[in-house]
């Protein structure tokens, strides 16, 4: 009983997040004229993976108490690298796909090495990098375009049903202890996959902790002896890996590739406040990929409802802007309950 | 150690850590210009790039990011970040010229005042993460020029002052650069001789003591803000009389620039170090760069890697931070 | 005890050199196995040093250290950590978003078959290691940051433990404690010693040394001056030796018994949440007045609040009769107040440690060292210089980081910051924790000095013995409230220990201002 008070006490920014996600998700299913409908839901979510992806990407960095602004760039780079990759026989696929995320990988060790051995500020280092990344994507791809498969596209895009009969698996998705998950979206399935083989495992690590134990106080971690170094690469590592799914994924999505600036640019900045918003301190130590993947979800729900309300296109950036700004300055409210104000001040 | 509040006995010159960034960087530039030189010589058989026109023209189009980089280094300096500028800046062109008149430049630089001013209410009241607040506000200038402007280039042109200001001359050094010299002196001024200047390093190393020691750190912060706000607009004033009219995403190139410079400059992107004369001369590398980059015909994929290289190859070359313990 | 008479860890001909400072010098030194060894010396004698290099954190320049007679060599504290050395060091190697099992079990934690962290197992051992330093209270869900500093301590040594030292170092670890807290530690201390363990023990509290230590070594200027049996010696000597000279009065004498002073400070029925239950007290021109008590009972907050740092506050505050709101510092240190704070950690709230010694001096006082809108640099110079010479900061340039001075030295910077605004208020919150002998007594004569010159002064020392030396009254706080003050010779060892646990014989009606005789 103890214990679960604790736990909620430690975890209230995530519960406000989901709290958000809800509120927004509901009216917008409410007040749509399929909502809650299977449709719906996989259009959510091939519309949120993306930004979901990145901001998981961003928050591992973040726990360690470091930005990763490269983040926008590394999916850039693996979208061009996919969209020229991916297609082909089902081993080329395969190939393809591996070979993408493997490069996203490498980008995020990239970043750990250039922080942890160059000692440089993680903020600029991944400033650097990520210019040299969209560099990368810009010779790969100079104009937007390319040529992923399209039976692939599509079933990663569409439920688990639609999968299976793609593919020709579990009787073309038509078996029975099948039915009661066919519905589910391909990349919530995916992210899910993601969450239990990759982020909970990594969380439960000794690497995974010292990465949390870094971000709270370094020198404390030091003296502790955790693997200072390692932890570092391996939080920028993971971030690569992450960056790297969102840009697989926006490949298959759009079926192509577009090593398009401002667009990393704003899938950096959204994972940033995605973060925020899923109530991950930016000064490292506490949260999770999974809160920030909820607050990418808000800020998605967000804009749906933009759709559903009709709001004019060029009111739309006005009213992003204000629900980002409020959204941020929710965490604000607690200075209005502090009592000691050297509690605020680093 | 942070600004040379009392300057150390003249018995031999030393080199403090913060002026070795800054002739690094000094020599990097002659690195840029000798290359640079060296095809055009390979080329075209002439040295442009040392001719005093040419580089009174670079440092013309370096003011505008300058100008941009001496308000970024000051919140920089405070241990915070601006990621509002582009949309500060293109507000503050757009308004202004959309005011025009005597009023333009007056009203965009108080546009840029404002958001600062937000800016600095968040941050030092709120207690919201300036990265984060920042990009907030930046997305709802966005959002207000987007609806003011319906997603066009506004049609009212600068005023004449603003391209003056932009493009004239005097005794043949261009306009928008005695700005960014006069702008120069004040933030100089401002850092080294002022109690604020010192706060605001005081603030960068460590709030909690300066709060301690009596200082209104709340003041100081939402005066930073100010100031890195009023640079902004300024510069965008400069660019719209430059180009002649304000355009939507006109501040986008400018950010990340300007942080880039500051950090090639040897100020700290965690706050509390760094000296305003490293911000001038990281942006003179980087306007240096770019132009040699262009002028090599350097398509954009290969003027992004070696950007990004640059930056890198700078800060390694600046040393090693110190490690964890001290 | 029966300690096993061969060196566990043994030292030769050891040097360290920080730039051109030598912090080490030739050092030789073991320590017996079963031994709770005491290290003694001011700061900067190379105490902290030592335990580095024994513990991994810098490498020796010179010199060979032995364990258990093998040459080692450590390159990080993680492999001393593996040979068995492990430390618990002054600044808390705790960290503090993490829960207090993640903490303890941080560097080496039962893995379940995948590899992975066995949050069962490490919540089972989490619990027994905090049984036996007995803090059965504290559930290992919660966040370290969320527990009182003494606890916090508690956790480091039970992290400690937890990892079955062979070496145990203790970096001044009771700093923090409260008295019943002490005496558990001694209690597990001397078990461990009884298991063969070496503990190397580095305290600043005499008595805490007497009443721990088998052995003791003095270390000076970086030298090991001499090692000898506990108790051979009486603290006189051992203070000489540290020293190196002969010690004059610890403590100034205090000026004979006066009449009523006006109180230039005074407050009635202050509270704040839970930490402040209407405290009232009054302190007068040219008065000491100390706060003493257990840790963690409402000193800091009043401090605080008096200061103008915390917000919510009921209660009364008056200077010079007349009632003010104080709502920051800037504020409390306007000269129609003139309050100064000295506070608990220099390190994070007295110094910009990176900013240099001349900058640190002059922040507090800047608007008097402005002619017009700029600062004045002659000013500015002469009046750092006034400082430095009045406190005597060993200063190689001012223009130096306040980082590369010694611990007492950066307490001086502190202490000159507030200096130069002429407070006539002045709170000190335990301004000698971790500081030498000699740097100590001459802020005693410090404090003597500015309140004979009309400073009147709120004195917050978890040191007992300062409590006695230096104040004219005591004021003894439990729970938020003020619930003894003692006077003249009634301040005393036992009196102060008695009203501290709040023992029933003292504490059967709340002390007002009003009442005291």
């Amino acid at each position: 009983m103890n214990d679960l008070r604790l736990r909620l006490g430690q975890n209230l920014g995530l519960l406000l997040a989901i709290g958000l996600f809800l509120l927004f998700w509901l009216v917008y299913n409410g007040l749509h004229p399929k909502g809650f409908s299977t449709a719906v839901l996989i259009q959510n979510a091939n519309e949120s993976f993306v930004i979901g992806a990145v901001a998981m990407a961003q928050t591992v960095p973040v726990l360690a108490g470091g930005l990763d602004l490269s983040v926008g760039a590394v999916m850039t780079l693996v979208n061009c690298l996919a969209s020229v990759l991916v297609n082909g026989s089902g081993w080329q696929m395969v190939l393809g796909i591996v070979v993408c995320l493997a490069a996203g990988t490498l980008a995020g060790w990239v970043n750990g090495v250039v922080v942890v051995y160059g000692r440089i500020q993680p903020i600029i280092a991944t400033l650097a990098t990520g210019a040299v990344y969209i560099g990368i994507a810009l010779f790969i791809r100079p104009t937007p375009g390319g040529d992923v498969d399209g039976d692939l596209s599509w079933a990663l895009t569409n439920d688990i049903y639609e999968f299976c009969a793609t593919y020709g698996l579990f009787d073309d998705g038509e078996a029975a202890w099948l039915a009661p998950f066919a519905w589910i979206p391909m990349p919530l399935a995916i992210m899910l996959l993601v969450i239990f083989l990759v982020w909970i495992p990594f969380r439960n690590s000794v690497t995974g902790r010292g990465v949390y134990a870094i971000g709270s106080s370094e020198g404390a971690a030091y003296m502790s002896g955790v693997r200072i170094d390692r932890c570092k690469i391996a939080a920028f590592t993971l971030a690569g890996f992450f960056a790297g799914l969102g840009g697989l994924y926006l490949a298959l999505q759009t079926s192509s590739g577009n090593a398009d600036v401002p667009q990393a640019g704003a899938y950096t900045l959204n994972s940033i406040a995605a973060v925020v918003i899923g109530g991950t301190s930016l000064m490292g130590g506490s949260g999770g990929a999974i809160c920030s993947l909820i607050g990418a979800m808000v800020i998605r729900a967000i804009s749906f409802n933009f759709r559903i309300f009709d709001i004019a296109p060029l009111l739309q950036p006005l009213f992003e802007g204000i629900v980002l700004l409020g959204a941020v300055s929710i965490g604000a409210a607690r200075v209005f309950r502090v009592k000691n104000r050297l509690e605020l001040l680093g | 150690m942070a600004t040379g509040s009392l300057p150390k006995p003249a018995s031999g010159w030393s080199l403090s850590p913060e002026d070795k960034p800054i002739l690094i960087a000094g020599a990097f530039i002659l690195v840029i210009l000798a290359i640079g030189t060296a095809y055009t010589l390979a080329t075209q058989g002439t040295a442009s790039f040392l001719s005093p026109v040419y580089l009174l023209q670079q440092l013309q189009v370096g003011a505008f990011l300058g100008i941009v980089a001496a308000g970024a280094m000051l919140v920089i300096l405070l241990g915070h970040i601006d990621l509002s500028i582009p949309w500060t800046l293109t507000a503050g062109a757009m308004l202004g010229s959309a005011i025009g008149g005597p009023y333009a430049i007056p009203v965009g630089l108080a546009v840029g005042m404002v958001v600062g001013l937000v800016n600095g209410l968040g941050v030092a009241y709120l207690r919201v993460p300036s990265m984060i607040f920042t990009l907030g506000v930046n997305a709802v200038m966005r959002g207000f020029m987007v609806m003011l402007t319906g997603g066009y280039a506004p049609q009212s042109t600068a005023t004449p002052l603003m391209s003056y200001l932009a493009t004239g001359h005097v005794l043949g050094i261009p306009m928008p650069l005695i700005v960014w010299a006069v702008l120069s002196v004040l933030v100089v001024l401002l850092l080294q001789r002022t109690s604020v200047g010192r706060y605001i390093y005081a603030i960068g190393n460590r709030e909690r003591a300066a709060y301690l020691s009596g200082i209104n750190t709340r003041m100081v912060i939402i005066l930073a803000f100010i100031i890195s706000g009023a640079c902004s607009a300024l510069a965008g004033v400069l660019l719209a009389g430059y180009s002649s009219k304000a355009y939507q995403g006109m501040g986008d190139p400018y950010l990340l620039p300007a942080i880039a410079a500051v950090v090639i400059g040897g100020t700290n992107i965690l706050g509390g170090r760094g000296r305003y004369l490293g911000t001038v001369v990281g942006t003179i590398l980087i306007v240096l760069l770019t132009s040699v980059l262009s002028v090599m015909q350097m398509p954009e994929a290969g003027r992004q890697i070696i950007y990004g290289l640059v930056i890198i190859l700078m800060l390694l070359v600046y040393g090693r931070q110190r490690g964890v313990i001290a | 005890m029966t300690p096993d008479n061969s060196p566990f860890l043994e030292l030769s001909g050891v040097s360290k050199r920080y730039g051109g400072v030598r912090a080490l010098e030739n050092v030789d030194f073991a320590c017996r196995r079963g031994s709770i060894h005491a290290v003694l010396g001011e700061n900067g004698a190379g105490k902290s040093t030592l335990i580095k290099i024994i513990a991994g954190v810098v490498q020796p320049d010179e010199g060979i250290m032995r364990l258990a007679g093998q040459p080692v060599r450590f390159r990080d504290p993680l492999a001393a950590n593996a040979a068995g050395i492990v430390c618990i060091f002054q600044e808390l190697s705790l960290m503090p978003d993490l829960s207090v099992a993640d903490n303890i079990g941080i560097s080496n934690p039962p893995r379940t078959r995948l590899g992975l962290i066995d949050k069962r197992a490490q919540r089972r051992r989490t619990e027994e290691l905090l049984a036996r330093v007995g803090c059965e209270d504290v559930n290992p869900l919660e966040q370290v940051k969320n527990l009182p500093l003494s606890r916090r301590q508690m956790v480091e040594i039970a992290k400690a433990l937890g990892r079955g030292p062979r070496l145990l170092i203790l970096d001044e670890a009771t700093s923090a404690l409260t008295s019943s807290d002490v005496l558990k530690v001694y209690d597990i201390l001397k078990k461990l010693g009884e298991e063969g363990l070496s503990l190397l023990y580095i305290s600043h509290r005499m008595h805490e040394i007497e009443a721990l230590a088998d052995t003791c070594s003095v270390f000076r200027n970086g030298r090991h001056i001499e090692t000898f049996p506990a108790g051979t010696r009486g603290p006189d000597e051992i203070v000489q030796l540290m020293i190196g000279r002969e010690m004059a009065h610890v403590y100034p004498p205090k000026p004979a018994g006066r009449g009523a002073v006006p109180p230039v400070l005074e407050v009635q029925d202050l509270r704040w949440g839970d930490r402040l239950n209407g405290v009232s007290l009054k302190v007068g021109k040219g008065e000491i007045v100390g706060l003493g008590g257990l840790d963690g009972q409402g000193q800091r907050e009043l401090q605080l609040a008096l200061f103008g740092v915390l917000s919510g506050l009921s209660g009364t505050i008056l200077v010079d009769g007349k009632p003010v709101t104080l709502s920051s510092p800037a504020q409390a240190k306007h000269h129609s107040i003139g309050m100064a704070l000295i506070p608990e950690d220099r390190k994070t709230e007295g110094l910009m440690l990176p900013m240099s010694i001349a900058d640190n001096i002059g922040m507090a006082a800047m608007g008097s060292l402005t002619s017009g809108v700029f600062v004045d640099p002659a000013k500015e110079r002469a009046a750092i210089q006034r400082m430095v010479d009045k406190l005597k900061i060993k200063v190689g340039d001012v223009a130096d980081p306040v980082a590369t001075l010694s611990g007492g030295n950066q307490q001086k910077v502190v202490i000159a910051k507030w200096l130069l605004t002429e407070p006539r208020i002045i709170l000190l919150n335990d301004p000698t924790r971790g500081i030498d002998v000699g740097t100590k007594q001459e802020l005693y004569q410090l404090l003597r000095d500015l309140a004979d010159a009309g400073a009147s002064i709120l004195f917050y020392t978890t040191d007992y013995d300062e409590l006695i030396g230096c104040c004219d009254r005591v004021l003894i706080l439990y729970d938020g409230r003020i619930v003894r003050e003692l006077q003249g010779d009634e301040i005393d060892e036992k009196a102060i220990v008695a009203t501290s646990l709040n023992l029933p014989t003292t504490a059967e009606t709340p002390f007002s201002a009003e009442a005291a005789p």
